[in-house]
């Protein structure tokens, strides 16, 4: 590409400890993250708030989000930072306002780190060309949802017994990834797929094609596609299911019981064909959809430690945004 | 009028017969006085008595003034974009010496009036402004507007740009109006019924970066259903249409236009130089070369499509398929192109910018004569309006005449834009051929500093 402009080019020249997309991170980076997010894990709770006492925190939501709000929160709140929320459900995003004056109004009242869930593909660049501020992208649009990636990498490693050190091509070798559901309207699976083929994971994707088109093959190089699920699951070392919207099954005339009947994992295809499975959800979950509660529950499940995870790869983001002294791992990779 | 000007020593091109000569231009109340061929000084004498200027154009090619029959000039309405007196000033810094102005302004430009408002001398503009009014009322694609009285007042063509003529009906009816009025209309190829939601091309950039994208069905099936139209007005009613489609960039639909053209239907198409120049993966972004994704530089209508569907467009362009170049230039404001990608209005500047991304694609990288390449910006777009007093040098005709370095080698620079707008995708592009001088109806309305 030649002909990318001068004026408004980043690249690189995001503000260092942004994340945008899972791609900009090198696996260092990967690595310091999750060893961070451990070592602030296991801090006392005294040292951690001073970490980043009284730094200002925006949480900009523009789409809600009760799981991920929370965690970001609870996460800049371990850290002793002052948050502010601002959501489309909050009177403080006015009517119409842009992005950027919105992110330019919160830089001004002192913000220092900006979180950011939006359903627009691209959101978290617009902020962070705006503001110059660090921004953590909390989802956007069907694009990505990094912290996600680095979580459910967090959880693996933790199911495979492999430290979060020195994170390299070989880490995931020999490892199968299946990734089933609505992978065309997922950030999470966007993520995934970009982030595990570089730990030497093979990526297997699964849906109906009406979910899965084949360009998803070009999120990444090595990916593979497999309509049936039974035989994907076969192979699987983990199982990352993704949540079904009943609404995108109408619009796309597919029936709801023909995707339960092909896709979902309940405990009989489980116990078949992925006895050794690790199973992971994102959530929110449709019991009952694509999951049901035996598995959701059920001795191979880690879906809440995605969740206790999500709160401390998140503290290590916030710390790599913002800068919070050197003793808790490293603190910028 | 007066002001005389003598272009000394240029090297005069003729697009239309493809053909080149050393020659001087003696300009004299708005028309080209006289034109000698040869050594440079024959016409000293009458240029010094005339009180002509003197432009010495050793080195620099003299061609007819460039036409761009798709220019969006914002007014009435959105001024804070563009003016028509801004954006003619574009015009002539790219060497354009008539634009056709699209009618999708606010308010729509649909009726006399408003035809007469964008055509009046009190919009000052530097250059030639013709106009396409809409088909129709208020491009609501409904009832087709008063072609015959807007005909009779100017227009040149008629489009509801920006958005299609969907309903068969209504564009036959069109189509059959126009055709005995003897003027085009002008289709923007969009079924809009399968773009709902979509800020760019489908295919695998739109998935990786989790936007909806267009398919190229979408263009090529209003191509496909325009010419089926066509094929059934030429049969059954003594009239014979003349379709041109507008900022074509699919394979899909160029070869629908081939194939109509072959069948003898009059079928014309533009192309537009963003389309023969990029693809999709530009919003993508690159690291390695510094751009950023989702630039909504990038985002226009059509999108810009795959390296398979550009590399048809230049084909299509070389083999003859397409008729004109057209710049489709749409100017927005800074902070109306810096949201988010999907909210982005679409559309991009381009009258300065033409002239170096055609010369640099189609002549320096695909071998293209540079006539031809001229020929596709000057008497192919007047043909296509029917104006064969435009788009060539002659005397007598109207001294509309671009001198330009064709060998200029560059980095364009929107900094120095005449627009009032900036959204292109070409800052710091390479370029090839630089525009020096502008003469629209007689008077040096450009110069390069
Ligand atoms: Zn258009």
């Amino acid at each position: 590409m030649i002909d990318g402009g001068r004026e408004q080019v980043s690249g690189g020249g995001t503000q260092a400890g942004s994340l945008l997309s899972i791609a900009d991170l090198s696996l260092e980076q990967v690595s310091a993250v999750l060893q961070q997010g451990d070592a602030l894990a296991a801090e006392a709770h005294r040292e951690r708030v001073a970490r980043l006492d009284g730094r200002k925190v925006a949480l900009l939501f523009y789409e809600s989000s009760t799981r991920t709000r929370t965690s970001f929160e609870l996460a800049a709140k371990s850290l002793g930072a002052m948050t502010t929320l601002v959501s489309d459900k909050s009177s403080s995003i006015e009517k119409g306002e842009s992005l950027h004056d919105t992110g330019v109004t919160l830089r001004a009242l002192g913000a220092e780190c900006i979180i950011l869930r939006s359903n627009f593909s691209g959101a978290p660049e617009v902020l962070a060309r705006s503001t110059g501020l660090p921004v953590l992208n909390a989802g956007d649009g069907m694009h990505e949802h990094p912290s996600q990636a680095l979580l459910d990498l967090r959880t693996m490693l933790e199911w495979f017994g492999t430290e979060p050190t020195g994170l390299s091509a070989d880490t995931l070798r020999g490892k199968v990834v299946v990734i089933t559901g609505d992978i065309r309207h997922s950030r999470v699976a966007r993520s995934n797929a970009r982030l595990l083929p570089r730990l030497g994971a093979r990526v297997i994707l699964c849906g109906p094609v009406e979910l899965l088109p084949e360009e998803a093959l070009s999120l990444a190089p090595g990916l593979e596609v497999e309509r049936d699920f039974e035989r994907a699951l076969r192979q699987a070392d983990v199982a990352m299911m993704l949540r079904v919207q009943r609404e995108r099954l109408a619009g796309l005339e597919l029936d709801v019981n023909s995707y339960v009947r092909d896709y979902q994992l309940h405990g009989r295809r489980l116990a078949e064909f992925g006895p050794g499975a690790l199973v992971m959800h994102p959530g929110p979950m449709v019991r009952g959809l694509e999951i049901t509660s035996d598995v959701a529950d059920g001795a191979q499940s880690r879906i809440e430690r995605q969740v206790t995870h999500g709160l401390q790869v998140r503290m290590a983001l916030l710390c790599r945004a913002l800068g919070c002294g050197e003793s808790a791992g490293e603190v910028r990779a | 009028m007066s002001g005389a000007v003598l272009l000394r020593g240029g090297t005069l091109l003729q697009p239309a017969e493809d053909r080149s000569f050393r020659g001087d231009v003696l300009i004299a109340d708005g028309a080209v006085a006289a034109i000698h061929t040869g050594e440079a000084g024959a016409l000293d004498a009458r240029a010094k008595d005339a009180g002509a200027e003197v432009i010495d154009c050793t080195g620099l090619a003299v061609a007819p003034g460039f036409i761009d029959v798709h220019v969006h000039l914002r007014e009435p309405g959105q001024t804070h974009k563009e003016t028509i007196a801004t954006g003619t000033r574009a015009a002539a810094a790219g060497g354009f010496t008539t634009v056709v102005a699209m009618p999708n302004t606010s308010p729509v430009t649909d009726s006399v009036e408003w035809l007469e408002f964008v055509m009046s001398p009190k919009r000052q503009a530097a250059v030639r402004v013709l106009a396409m009014p809409a088909v129709t009322v208020g491009s609501m694609g409904e009832r087709l507007t008063d072609m015959a009285a807007l005909h009779a007042a100017g227009a040149v063509g008629f489009t509801d740009d920006g958005k299609p003529v969907l309903q068969d009906e209504v564009m036959r009816e069109a189509l059959r109006t126009a055709g005995r009025l003897g003027v085009p209309v002008s289709q923007h190829a969009e079924d809009t019924r399968m773009t709902v939601g979509a800020s760019m091309n489908a295919g695998p950039v739109s998935f990786r970066l989790g936007l909806r994208g267009m398919p190229v069905e979408a263009e090529s099936s209003i191509v496909e259903r325009d010419i089926r139209l066509l094929e059934e007005i030429e049969r059954a009613d003594k009239v014979r249409p003349h379709l041109h489609v507008q900022h074509v960039s699919t394979a899909k639909a160029l070869e629908a236009i081939r194939q109509a053209k072959r069948r003898g239907l009059h079928v014309t198409c533009e192309v537009a130089p963003h389309h023969i120049a990029l693809t999709d993966e530009a919003i993508a972004g690159d690291a390695a070369q510094r751009s950023v994704r989702y630039d909504t530089r990038f985002k226009m209508n059509p999108p810009l499509r795959s390296a398979e569907d550009r590399d048809a467009c230049i084909a299509a362009v070389l083999d003859g398929t397409v008729d004109v170049l057209a710049t489709d230039h749409a100017p927005h404001a800074a902070w109306e192109k810096g949201v988010e990608f999907e909210r982005a209005p679409n559309g991009i500047v381009g009258l300065e910018t033409a002239l170096g991304v055609a010369l640099r694609v189609l002549h320096r990288e695909h071998g293209m004569a540079q006539g031809k390449v001229l020929a596709l910006m000057t008497s192919a777009p007047a043909k296509v309006l029917g104006r064969d007093d435009l788009g060539a040098l002659g005397v007598g005709l109207s001294a509309d005449v671009v001198v330009f370095d064709a060998g200029a080698s560059y980095a364009y620079d929107v900094t120095a834009t005449a627009s009032r707008s900036r959204n292109t995708p070409f800052d710091g592009a390479a370029m090839v051929g630089r525009v020096r001088y502008t003469v629209s109806q007689g008077r040096v309305v450009f110069r390069a500093s």
